[in-house]
């Protein structure tokens, strides 16, 4: 169940949750002021390294989160029965590769996924650039992941991801 | 309630204890930063007690492409399971975001960064988010507090890329 193949459409409670979730995490978001792109900047350019408790205190909650769901209670979600578990993907090459390319683009323009909703939310409409830009990119990459998938797959190597 | 913006940017309380050099390091005190992020952390918690999902913003803009695209890539099975509730995930950012801005926050804005910084750097951060399996919130917040080994490398990788990124873009004279 944790690979997260459960059909959609579980239902008010589940998407009441999510949508709490996400107003919290939004509204974050906004106290932290990295919804706005030249605070990232600021950051990146090393004139203001706030930015570090943003990350490190959202990543400390977290990890006292999860060491309550997969170490103390162990037992499943009560509104998916999803099991407890922590966030762990494999580490490879693509991992390298991506995080690069999205550090230049972070690094460009001040703006990561979670901090151009949040920047929508407060009114930047020239946001809308960037996550323009980002399906771009997604659909980009999915794109030609796909063709190159096919044609390894023409010479019977091995298929996607 | 505009008053408590101001409170939260103050450099006074914690960074009043810091020696200078550390102080100067932090030029907008760290209490709004670190109250963010303990904010944002609540989000992630409320979903995965809830849930048992382990929340990230960018695999919202590949699943929804389903909703745009007959590319298989985009269809699989996990992507259709999770793109509504990424959605909704989605629409709670931009709401609490605009909750922020009208309650303790500076009202509305607009960013001053050029919209070509913007549309570049944001089909690159498209690419590599979903090439590198996670971005900020995925790899740095959910990642980096389950203690992964992947994501630590993953955000030391693009903190050092993004960090070079913008002092280039800086030394060319771009502004802003």
């Amino acid at each position: 169940m944790s690979d997260g193949t459960e059909p959609d459409g579980r239902g008010a409670r589940f998407h009441g949750l999510i949508l709490i979730g996400g107003l919290l995490f939004g509204f974050g978001l906004g106290v932290s002021r990295m919804a706005r792109p030249e605070v990232v900047l600021d950051f990146l350019q090393f004139q203001d390294f706030g930015l570090l408790f943003v990350m490190g205190g959202a990543a400390a909650v977290s990890a006292v989160t999860f060491t309550l769901g997969a170490d103390v209670f162990r037992g499943t979600a009560p509104l998916t029965g999803r099991a407890y578990g922590r966030r762990v993907k494999g580490l490879d090459r693509n991992v390298l590769v991506g995080g690069t390319v999205f550090g230049v683009g972070w690094g460009l323009s001040g703006i990561c996924p979670g901090a151009a909703y949040a920047s929508l939310g407060v009114g930047n409409w020239p946001v809308l650039w960037a996550i323009g830009g980002m399906f771009l990119g997604a659909y980009t990459q999915g794109y030609a992941r796909s063709v190159l998938a096919r044609r390894q797959g023409m010479e019977g190597t091995v298929g996607a991801d | 309630m505009a008053g408590c913006g101001g409170v939260l940017l103050q450099s006074g309380p914690v960074v009043g204890a810091f020696p200078p050099w550390l102080a100067a390091l932090f030029p907008e005190g760290v209490v709004s930063y670190a109250l963010g992020g303990l904010f944002i952390g609540l989000g992630v918690a409320v979903i995965y007690l809830g849930t048992g999902i382990t929340a990230g913003a960018s695999t919202f803009l590949e699943t929804t492409l389903s909703y745009a695209s007959r590319l298989p890539r985009f269809n699989r099975r996990t992507y259709l399971a999770s793109r509504d509730w990424r959605l909704t995930f989605t629409l709670g950012i931009v709401l609490g975001a605009a909750v922020y801005a009208l309650t303790i926050g500076p009202g509305g804005w607009t960013t001053s960064v050029q919209p070509w910084r913007l549309l570049v750097g944001g089909v690159l951060v498209g690419i590599g988010t979903r090439v590198g399996k996670g971005c900020t919130s995925g790899h740095g917040v959910c990642g980096v507090g389950s203690l992964s080994g992947t994501s630590i490398v993953n955000v030391a990788t693009f903190l050092v890329v993004a960090a070079g990124t913008a002092q280039v873009v800086m030394a060319l004279g771009v502004v802003p």
